[in-house]
């Protein structure tokens, strides 16, 4: 069931790529925009880069949330998934999982060739992909439980952002806290341990939220 | 029982309020500026109290499918929210003539901040929802998941606070309080309590009645002129 699903999804997004690609791109665009705001200065970018990467995977990562149950809402599939007799926790982490797949993995891969833009020593580069594979799945999981709750609303999408926003500030610090730890010469382990503590919490309690959710959504 | 509760808050408000502007001394350190603290330490307080109270009766309502419990949830928010602004406004107040800024990154006005945004998304949840049950039971679950990050994000705020070499100043003012600001301020935290109470009770009520507007007793209350 859960491999189904992200087979599914995966599918679904292969035939439709203009979906994954508005998102790269959206990200790509707003790291893109800092430097032209605050000025080339190298030395600044270098300080900014880990916090700008960060906030911009953030917003693309939560702008695509719309998506990931919409269309099988109004398709009618997510009621057929809600009265099959499989667990909707495994289904709904197999939708955040396949999410991240087409959103997060994307932004993780891009990353370095930003972060090149913003003059980033080769380890922090490291550093800042590590960072971003293991906290871009937590927001993915997340960020289904707001996209569950605010399901078929008016306004959902600036709903959704209220919502999930406020909840991903643990990993933006600690995702940008790694790269500059590891820039000012400092341990970054740590960070990277918390933001993997954080994936492990999410992945067992998000789903079950989220499918919670779900059904009050879908009563 | 609300009168009660209204009379007692506007007495207690009045006697804090007494104790803090005449009664207690001018701080030597501080001078009169530091009086705002009888007004910043309950709404704070309460700010975040009221948060766990509210995602407490959110979740007693989602788990027994009480309606009673989850019309208070949605009744403690909007009273919430105020207290963590009043909380968010006075500190400004307070750190402009203290630490000569109106605002610092520090962990507690951070996490402060924080609670703010998470009152206005359990309303703005709300709000957006037209079927009062489902909306109850949305707030529920955000409210938990909000209660369950709390902690969290203070904790983390807190880490990345110090991991900053932290700000100049700090709020943890150490100088042992003369008594009479000590009491001064519990009195106007029981002020912040009934004022809260009976704001709650009757925001409670009129939710029900908003609710129930189809029922017979409703109309009966309204054609006896009751409300």
């Amino acid at each position: 069931m859960f491999m189904w699903i992200i087979k599914r999804d995966l599918l679904l997004a292969v035939r439709r790529q203009a979906d994954v690609l508005t998102t790269l791109f959206f990200f790509i665009i707003v790291v893109s925009l800092f430097p032209l705001s605050v000025g080339p200065e190298m030395n600044m970018l270098r300080t900014m880069a880990p916090g700008v990467v960060w906030v911009a995977a953030l917003l693309a990562s939560m702008l695509s949330l719309g998506r990931m149950f919409s269309n099988d809402y109004l398709d009618g599939t997510l009621e057929q998934m809600l009265l099959s007799p499989q667990s909707l926790s495994l289904l709904v982490l197999g939708k955040a999982a396949a999410h991240w797949l087409v959103t997060g993995v994307p932004l993780v891969l891009m990353a370095p060739v930003l972060g090149i833009q913003y003059d980033l020593p080769g380890e922090a580069l490291l550093v800042l992909t590590a960072a971003l594979l293991l906290g871009t799945p937590v927001l993915s999981l997340i960020g289904a439980i707001g996209a569950a709750l605010t399901l078929g609303l008016r306004g959902g999408g600036v709903l959704v952002s209220l919502l999930v926003l406020p909840l991903y500030i643990p990993v933006l610090i600690f995702g940008a806290g790694a790269v500059e730890a590891n820039m000012s010469g400092m341990e970054f382990d740590a960070h990277l341990s918390l933001i993997g503590a954080f994936l492990l919490v999410s992945v067992v309690f998000a789903p079950w939220a989220a499918a919670s959710a779900l059904r009050v959504s879908l009563e | 029982m609300i009168p009660i509760f209204v009379f007692a808050a506007v007495a207690l408000l009045g006697a804090g309020l007494y104790v803090g502007f005449f009664v207690a001394p001018t701080d030597f350190q501080q001078g009169e500026a530091y009086r705002i603290i009888f007004i910043h330490v309950p709404a704070a307080w309460m700010s975040m109290f009221l948060y766990v109270v509210m995602a407490f009766w959110a979740g007693i309502g989602l788990a027994f499918n009480t309606r009673l419990s989850s019309m208070f949830a949605t009744a403690i928010a909007p009273t919430g929210a105020m207290f963590t602004f009043i909380a968010l406004w006075t500190g400004a107040l307070w750190g402009k003539p203290m630490w000569g800024t109106w605002w610092v990154w520090d962990a507690r006005l951070t996490s402060e901040l924080i609670l703010f945004f998470l009152y206005i998304g359990f309303m703005s949840l709300q709000a957006a929802i037209d079927d009062p049950r489902r909306a109850d039971k949305a707030g529920a679950i955000i409210a938990l998941v909000g209660v369950v990050n709390v902690p969290i994000i203070y904790f983390s705020v807190q880490w990345w606070n110090t991991l900053h070499q932290g700000a100049s100043v700090s709020v943890n003012q150490a100088p042992a309080m003369a008594s009479t600001m000590l009491t001064g301020m519990l009195i106007m935290v029981f002020a912040s309590w009934m004022y809260s109470i009976a704001v709650i009770l009757k925001r409670t009520r009129v939710i029900i009645l908003e609710r129930e507007s189809h029922t017979a007793w409703v109309a009966e209350l309204h054609k006896n002129g009751a409300i």
